[in-house]
């Protein structure tokens, strides 16, 4: 306990971050007068409360974080907050068991964007900006958050912001200070989202659905207010714009960040990453539509483009709006658009999977080995553009792609033992690992997760927060050397 | 003249050899007293141990009354503040440091009087660098160098039977090459100088110096030789300072290999090397260089600082079939041992380095000095100030200037506009003159052809 116990504390802390975050939902909720007050209510005194307890029992024990604390903190933070973040659907919903709020909870925050509920249209506007907030929230990172916002977080703030932020080097910093950068961050990604925001209300929507979907588009989480996704609105206008916001949320923030500062777009021509993943990503939809068009499911080649662009740039970005049921299409294309969302996007962007740079990184590799059985005596190092990729790096992106490889297969065996058919077990497990959304056929983008049972409603939820913390965050926790003393 | 120098690394020594041999007063400064003892067991000069930077060594060197410092140690930190120290402290009146970080360079600044007070910053392995590039790029030459910033080249190149050239009169070029205008200035035959006049024949083995613009190089050159195929895969020997250097100069436009010994070395050589595959061994390992294919090699480097295994791998190089093989010597009786035998360019470090150093301090105003022949020669552009009553020069043609015995004008630079000499050109004041200076003791007779003011006297 006593090894605990300044984890808790800053737990805590983090407990209490959240329910503040709930004065958001809580003042649309009484501006609106939808009747689903009395859920932030509780959720905000419970989730508070528990947090202050947390801190409060904790006090007389605080020190420095080290390392290992880090990777702790990351995992319960993402556990724990998860849990609370259920609260105000818990309350709203009595007919939702734990197991459904608690995944539609992780979906929102590892900005995943499967549901399990039915019925998003009727639900109180709160309710549904709560779950786009989490979206939100989750797409930079909650840790993240905590880290620009808590100061007193100190020399710690560098091992969490390290063990959430997703891509294989994370030591560099904008700033000198973590938390200037996470305040940075933050600003950047704020800027943008009220950008969305205000392009999404320029064709047509109204202020909530625009903030509800600029929140899931920037978060790359893909929540709707509608069962029918972006489907609903039907409006080439809204997918465009949605498009293009989910192009930029795909690509490293710092890079963003980066532009804002120096006022030129310099650092995207610098930007190895984000070039491959649009090179990847625009070509995809090129090759897709064509063939999807020669193959005669629409009849024009424009309405092929239109479709596949959308759902296409949504799965591979991971974000997983839908606007069609592209589960009809011929299965290469959907499937191809789940191969994307475990590699397209960039490190430091709000999407999940092994990310672009990884993708990069082990492709030189192989690259590099080739090189090395005609040329014995070679001795090349691993570059991306300009930049030297260190072997430590390497070694630690091999290794990440093989244990995200394992965990898919791992996982979507143990939903082939529940009796789920192959296509729907890996898809589901890929599309929660790369905290996309839909998957294909049970879990597809017609239907949602409702169908599966508890196990594999938890299978699931534990496979988004493995995806979303990478792997080894979570993975380390499981290894006895963690624990040894 | 009385010069300091800092440092008895390659750079050091060399300038220490050649300097001593032109009758100056030489202390040389180093931390280590074995390179500085064996300094002093080759030449006349006096030696010193001690930090180079430090006020009270300086004193002890005797700086207070020289008249040139030139700070080559290995770092350029020493050399920046020991020129800074030799300005301030004791006046010295030139001063020359070796900056080899090209972060300093970039900033010019920092050499005025008000900072560091360096007149000349000289790059020793940059210019050797520059000079590997020009022997890649005329891989049928001995030695090419620049002159009117890049406009003319002089090139040395050995005529060989096929040239349409050897064989037959110097005067016929005119009309072989009607279109252009170069200008043979020396001939080696033998190694004994001949002065080029019209008549003269051209034969099989004979060492052409000539001057031409840079954009006919290539068309001059072909009247002396076939032309050698076009070069496209070079490998390096030695992945030091030079090695690197000249592989990331090169590897934009030729398939480069580097072969370096160290493994912490070749590593970073890998990360520095965007295109240059870099191979970890050893340079004389023939089973190394057989795998790696050298046989397809148009030009083999071998650029290690042990001139030893310089000698063996470009040997063996040739021996295993590299069509040309280039190595770096520091010694000079090896270099006039092996040139031109086996090993097909044996080139000086010191003597493809020391240009800007003697451009520097010749007397008269020196643009440009070049070192021809592993030093026995010269070749360089100087300035005609004054007017026709100071100068010897001005107002005359190029027939009926009095030049020492074998110096020849081969070219005259005015603003923009290149002169090949013809015996009929008038020198005009600020004109730039390229002269040949065939052997090094007649070049204090050239400086003082410059001199506006001991004309009048």
């Amino acid at each position: 306990m006593r090894k605990l116990a300044p984890v808790l504390n800053v737990l805590g802390k983090m407990v209490m971050l959240l329910a503040m975050t709930m004065l958001f939902p809580l003042l649309v909720s009484d501006l609106t007068d939808d009747g689903a007050s009395r859920a932030f209510h509780w959720g905000m005194a419970i989730t508070f409360l528990s947090g202050l307890a947390m801190t409060l029992a904790t006090m007389g024990v605080r020190r420095e974080l080290t390392p290992r604390d880090g990777y702790l903190l990351a995992s319960l933070t993402w556990i724990v907050l998860t849990g609370f973040a259920a609260l105000p659907l818990l309350v709203q919903l009595p007919a939702l068991s734990f197991t459904d709020a608690y995944f539609e909870a992780m979906s929102g925050l590892s900005t995943t964007g499967a549901t399990v509920l039915v019925g998003l249209d009727g639900l109180p506007h709160s309710i549904n900006l709560w779950r786009h907030q989490l979206n939100w929230m989750g797409g930079m990172g909650i840790i993240v958050l905590a880290v620009a916002i808590f100061p007193l977080l100190g020399v710690g703030g560098m091992q969490l912001f390290k063990a959430e932020t997703p891509g294989p080097m994370k030591e560099s910093k904008l700033t000198p200070r973590i938390t200037e950068t996470a305040k940075n961050l933050y600003l950047v990604y704020v800027l943008i989202t009220v950008a969305c925001i205000l392009a999404l209300m320029a064709v047509g929507l109204d202020w909530y659905e625009a903030t509800c979907h600029a929140f899931a588009a920037m978060g790359l989480g893909g929540f709707s207010t509608h069962d029918a996704s972006v489907g609903f609105f039907d409006s080439p206008a809204v997918e465009g714009v949605l498009i293009v916001f989910m192009l930029v949320a795909g690509m490293n923030f710092t890079t963003h960040f980066l532009a804002f500062r120096s006022r030129s777009l310099r650092s995207y021509l610098a930007d190895v990453e984000a070039k491959a993943f649009l090179t990847l990503v625009l070509g995809s939809c090129l090759l897709a539509s064509l063939y999807i068009w020669l193959v005669e499911v629409y009849p024009s080649f424009w309405t092929a483009l239109r479709h596949v662009s959308f759902n296409l740039v949504s799965i591979a970005t991971d974000c997983g709006f839908v606007s069609t049921d592209y589960n009809q299409w011929p299965i290469v294309v959907p499937l191809w658009m789940l191969f994307l969302s475990c590699v397209a996007v960039s490190s430091g962007s709000t999407g999940g999977g092994i990310k672009m740079i990884r993708t990069l990184v082990t492709f030189q590799q192989a690259l590099r080995e080739m090189s090395k059985q005609i040329h014995p005596a070679m001795v090349q190092s691993v570059r991306l553009g300009r930049h030297v990729i260190e072997n430590r790096v390497v070694f630690a992106v091999q290794s990440f792609v093989l244990l995200y490889v394992t965990t898919v297969v791992g996982l979507t065996f143990v939903l082939l033992a529940t009796g789920l058919e192959p296509v729907s077990a890996l898809s589901a497990i890929l599309a929660t690992i790369n905290n996309a959304g839909p998957g294909l056929n049970v879990v597809g983008p017609a239907g949602n997760f409702s169908p599966l049972t508890d196990f594999q409603t938890w299978v699931c939820t534990f496979s988004m927060l493995a995806g979303r913390l990478e792997l080894f965050t979570l993975f380390v926790l499981f290894t006895p050397r963690f624990w040894a003393k | 003249m009385k010069i300091i120098i800092l440092g008895a690394g390659q750079v050091g020594s060399s300038l220490a050899a050649s300097l001593v041999s032109e009758d100056n007063d030489i202390t040389v400064v180093d931390t280590d007293a074995a390179k500085l003892a064996a300094l002093q067991d080759r030449y006349d000069l006096r030696t010193l141990v001690g930090h180079a930077a430090h006020p009270s060594v300086l004193r002890e060197a005797g700086i207070d009354d020289a008249e040139l410092l030139v700070a080559v140690t290995l770092s350029d930190e020493t050399n920046l503040v020991a020129c800074k120290l030799a300005a301030t402290l004791f006046h010295v009146p030139r001063r020359i440091a070796r900056i080899r970080s090209p972060d300093y360079l970039a900033a010019p600044d920092l050499f005025t009087p008000a900072n560091f007070a360096v007149d000349l910053a000289i790059s020793p392995e940059q210019e050797i660098t520059t000079y590997l590039r020009r022997l890649i790029d005329y891989p049928e030459a001995l030695q090419v160098v620049d002159f009117a910033d890049g406009r003319i080249r002089m090139v040395a190149v050995k005529a060989r039977h096929g040239g349409p050239l050897v064989g037959h009169e110097l005067r016929s070029l005119r009309q072989r090459l009607p279109d252009l205008d170069a200008r043979v200035a020396a001939i080696y035959r033998r190694d004994r100088a001949l002065v080029p006049k019209g008549i003269t024949v051209v034969e099989d083995g004979d060492e052409v110096f000539f001057l031409a613009a840079t954009e006919n190089i290539r068309a001059v050159m072909k009247q002396m030789r076939r032309a050698d195929a076009s070069v496209r895969r070079v490998m390096i020997a030695g992945g030091g300072n030079i090695g690197a250097r000249l592989a990331a100069d090169l590897e934009s436009d030729y398939s480069v290999k580097l072969i370096e010994r160290s493994k912490a070395r070749a590593q970073q050589l890998a990360e520095q090397l965007a295109d240059t595959l870099v191979l970890n061994g050893e340079a004389t390992d023939e089973e190394l260089l057989l795998l790696e294919n050298v046989e397809d090699i148009d030009v083999f480097c071998a650029l290690t600082n042990d001139d030893e295994d310089n000698i063996m791998a470009s040997l063996l190089a040739k021996q295993l079939g590299a069509h040309k093989v280039i190595a770096l010597i520091n010694r000079s009786s090896y270099v006039d041992l092996l040139q031109g035998g086996a090993i097909d360019i044996a080139l000086s470090p010191a003597h493809a380095s020391i240009g800007p150093l003697l451009t520097h301090i010749r007397r008269g105003d020196m643009v440009k000095v070049h070192s021809l022949r592993h030093g026995a020669a010269e070749a360089m552009e100087a300035v005609v100030h004054g007017d026709a009553r100071t100068s010897k020069l001005i107002g005359r043609a190029i027939d009926a200037i009095a030049l020492p015995e074998g110096v020849t004008i081969g070219a005259v630079a005015r603003g923009d506009r290149v002169l090949m000499a013809h015996h009929d050109v008038v020198i005009e004041a600020e004109d730039h003159v390229i002269l040949f200076v065939p052997n090094k003791q007649l070049i204090p007779k050239v400086e003082k052809l410059f001199q506006a003011g001991s004309a009048a006297a």
